[in-house]
């Protein structure tokens, strides 16, 4: 920083402040004045259209007292634990296979990058036929002479979030090998060498010297997949629209649900505000230690 | 159906630009079955002929998805032409907030105080002595279809009466037949079970439960022999796992499943197939047990527009939809009741002219679509899509059933 005084430090790099207004505006009129206006809102009894009449936690209480919401967080519990350790592993798998220098690297990397290109409504689409029990694997598998064979999660209330999670990992898997393979190449050639002279086996290498060492993508990894759960919708709704019965509900469905179908803004404020509490409980402490440690190192 | 409502989303962002010219009006609303499309054509017949042009907002999916898409362009400041609701309060607070117009001087002009019947119909478009709404058929939920030939493949007359066909099922099953066709989608169970309360309870029953709120009798002896009913129900509607009504119906027309518990709408899909009531299908109104019909239905309502020359077409909508002529050929292809008291049809099939009797003799009630907001609805919704989905015992059923009715508006 050059010491010029004052006028140095406002006009510095003028264009670039000007130039990222725009951004600045988006942020904080759209993204932290529409969480506030909803948060506060949430607190009123709007129905369709929204209306400053305060009722108190009233909203939460019926929220906390709906079993659907109740079955939401649960399954949004289930799909986030499974697909978050599934996709790690299978992801990193994928990528340490792909690192052993093997032949068509390129076409594997693409096949298994495919799914990241669809969108979660062909994905679930695509799912709900495979699983579907009439036409799908189930009855092909029949067809083959496995008569009293049965593979029909989406039309099991106790099964139907694994089905959602399997197409879930299918699509999204691709693209956490990726991330894991551009870590996994940035790791110095020297340190597998140093290994390997020292005689420690390869998968002790991966496990206590790579992975400690790619923190950095682990962590932009984790981060990538959490959005990616918190926001669970529209695999939801073209594969089972919530059923069998509400067995697959999951919270963003709630809140949309009752904000344009039930027409009950409160209620569905609410659910959204739940949702955004969810989200700060994770990403407040991970920033705390991301950022507020580089800050002291 | 889900891609299709998507496709319907896109077309419909794309549609907005051609609406601008001069007395060009889009019409959102549901109706995208064969036998619906069949019959809103009409309207655009008929709209056409005035030198208006109509344009078609079909809006694909279920009611519930497009209502929320109604709704949000109407609060967004993009406010179609005309737009379906359900007679009732779907669209109360749009009317108090002053989104949409009235329609007095075309009322008073064309007599409709009248000529609507029965007169509930209209005043369930008043608000503070003006007239919002016309609507434009009236629709009853209260039918069993019965698929003949699924009957005769069982060897066992069709019966006649909700008990008579739950005692038919097992012969029903033993032909490898599903005794009750029912789609995965909440409002259609709810929609039994609305029924069963009206059929097997009776009209003060159904009163006292959706019209007072009373809790205590929704969690009393009476209702709990619905939720028993209910309970057959579910186990008749075990294998049918399709999801729109429609698909529901064609299992009926093919003789697939036994019967369905519908709405008259169902009766387009028959005759779209080219089914003859009473000799390939079977109908019973208030499932043969009480003979009540509700009175719910579909309104037209008309967003306030800035632009005069729309506004005019707007009233023209309006009186085309409620002329005699329109009335009669759009209710034929739709399987429902005209509005009006006065026109004749008599080019009525076997069931709809059932419908016609119960509405003469005013066996008529309110829909819970008037009754109970779209909050409480769809939290029937959701208990009724969760308790036939599990193992929920009747009595937890109507536990959450009473709660719900206590904390209704």
């Amino acid at each position: 920083m050059s010491a010029d005084g004052p006028p140095g430090r406002l006009f510095k790099n003028i264009s670039a402040k000007i130039a990222s207004i725009p951004m600045i505006l988006t942020a904080v009129v759209v993204f932290l004045g529409g969480t506030l206006w909803t948060v506060i809102y949430s607190f009123t009894d709007s129905k369709l259209l929204p209306r400053l009449n305060f009722v108190g936690l009233a909203q939460y209480e019926r929220l906390w007292s709906t079993p659907r919401w109740i079955v939401s967080i649960e399954n949004l519990a289930i799909y986030g634990i499974l697909s978050l350790i599934f996709s790690f592993v299978i992801g990193f798998l994928l990528a340490a296979l792909l690192d052993q220098q093997i032949r068509f690297e390129n076409t594997f990397r693409t096949i298994f990058l495919y799914p990241f290109a669809l969108s979660f409504i062909v994905t679930g689409l695509v799912w709900q036929w495979i699983l579907n029990p009439d036409f799908g694997l189930q009855h092909i598998i029949r067809g083959l002479g496995w008569e009293n064979f049965t593979f029909n999660p989406l039309y099991d209330a106790r099964l139907v979030m694994f089905g959602i999670v399997l197409a879930g990992l299918w699509q999204g898997t691709g693209l956490i090998m990726c991330l894991m393979l551009a870590g996994l190449r940035g790791i110095d050639e020297d340190i597998w060498k140093a290994a390997r002279v020292e005689g420690i086996p390869t998968w002790k290498t991966y496990l206590f010297i790579v992975i400690p060492m790619m923190r950095p993508v682990f962590v932009t990894t984790l981060v990538i997949v959490m959005a990616g759960i918190v926001k669970l919708y529209d695999l939801v709704v073209a594969m089972t629209a919530g059923g069998p019965g509400t067995a697959s509900e999951v919270p963003a469905k709630y809140v949309y649900e009752f904000m344009f179908r039930a027409q009950n803004l409160g209620q569905g404020f609410a659910a959204s505000t739940m949702m955004l509490l969810s989200v700060a409980v994770v990403v407040i402490p991970w920033a705390y230690l991301e950022f507020g440690g580089k800050r002291r190192g | 159906m889900k891609r299709r409502a998507l496709a319907a989303m896109l077309t419909g962002s794309v549609a907005l630009p051609w609406a601008a010219s001069a007395a060009d009006l889009e019409v959102t609303h549901w109706w995208t079955s064969g036998g619906e499309a069949a019959a809103v054509a009409e309207f655009a017949k008929a709209f056409d002929a005035t030198g208006n042009h109509w344009v078609d907002g079909a809006i694909a999916g279920s009611g519930e998805t497009a209502r929320s898409i109604m709704v949000s362009r109407i609060t967004g400041g993009d406010p179609m032409g005309a737009t379906q609701f359900n007679h009732g309060r779907q669209a109360e607070e749009l009317v108090a907030a002053g989104l949409m117009r009235d329609l007095d001087a075309v009322a008073e002009a064309q007599d409709w105080k009248s000529v609507i019947n029965p007169p509930s119909l209209l005043e369930s478009c008043m608000l503070d002595g003006h007239l919002y709404c016309i609507p434009v058929n009236i629709h009853s939920w209260q039918w069993l279809w019965l698929s003949n030939q699924a009957f005769a493949d069982a060897g066992v007359p069709v019966p006649a009466n909700w008990e008579e066909f739950v005692a038919a099922a097992p012969a029903l099953q033993k032909a490898g037949k599903i005794p009750l066709a029912v789609g995965q989608q909440g409002w259609q169970m709810t929609g039994i079970f609305n029924d069963l309360l009206l059929g097997l309870g009776g009209k003060d029953l159904y009163l006292k439960v959706y019209d007072e709120k009373d809790a205590e009798v929704a969690g009393g002896a009476d209702v709990a022999k619905v939720f028993k009913a209910l309970d057959d129900a579910r186990t008749l509607s075990k294998g049918s796992n399709v999801q729109s009504w429609n698909e529901a119906t064609a299992m009926v027309i093919s003789g697939k499943a036994g019967g369905q518990v519908m709405g008259d709408w169902a009766q387009g899909e028959f005759q779209v197939a080219g089914k003859v009531a009473g000799t390939d299908y079977t109908c019973l109104p208030g499932l043969g047990e009480a003979r009540y019909i509700t009175t719910g239905g579909d309104s037209f309502y008309f967003p306030a527009l800035d632009d005069p020359e729309k506004s005019k077409a707007q009233e023209v909508l309006a009186e085309v939809i409620l002329s005699p002529e329109t009335q009669v050929a759009f209710n034929l292809k739709k399987g429902s009741l005209p509005v009006r008291g006065d026109v004749d049809l008599a080019a009525a099939n076997d069931c709809m002219k059932k419908g016609l009797a119960i509405l003469k003799e005013g066996n008529v009630l309110k829909s819970t679509d008037e009754l109970i907001s779209p909050d409480t609805t769809t939290q029937l919704n959701d208990l009724m899509s969760e308790f036939f989905a599990e193992s929920m015992t009747a009595e937890d059923a109507q536990k959450r059933f009473a709660g719900l009715i206590e904390s209704a508006d």
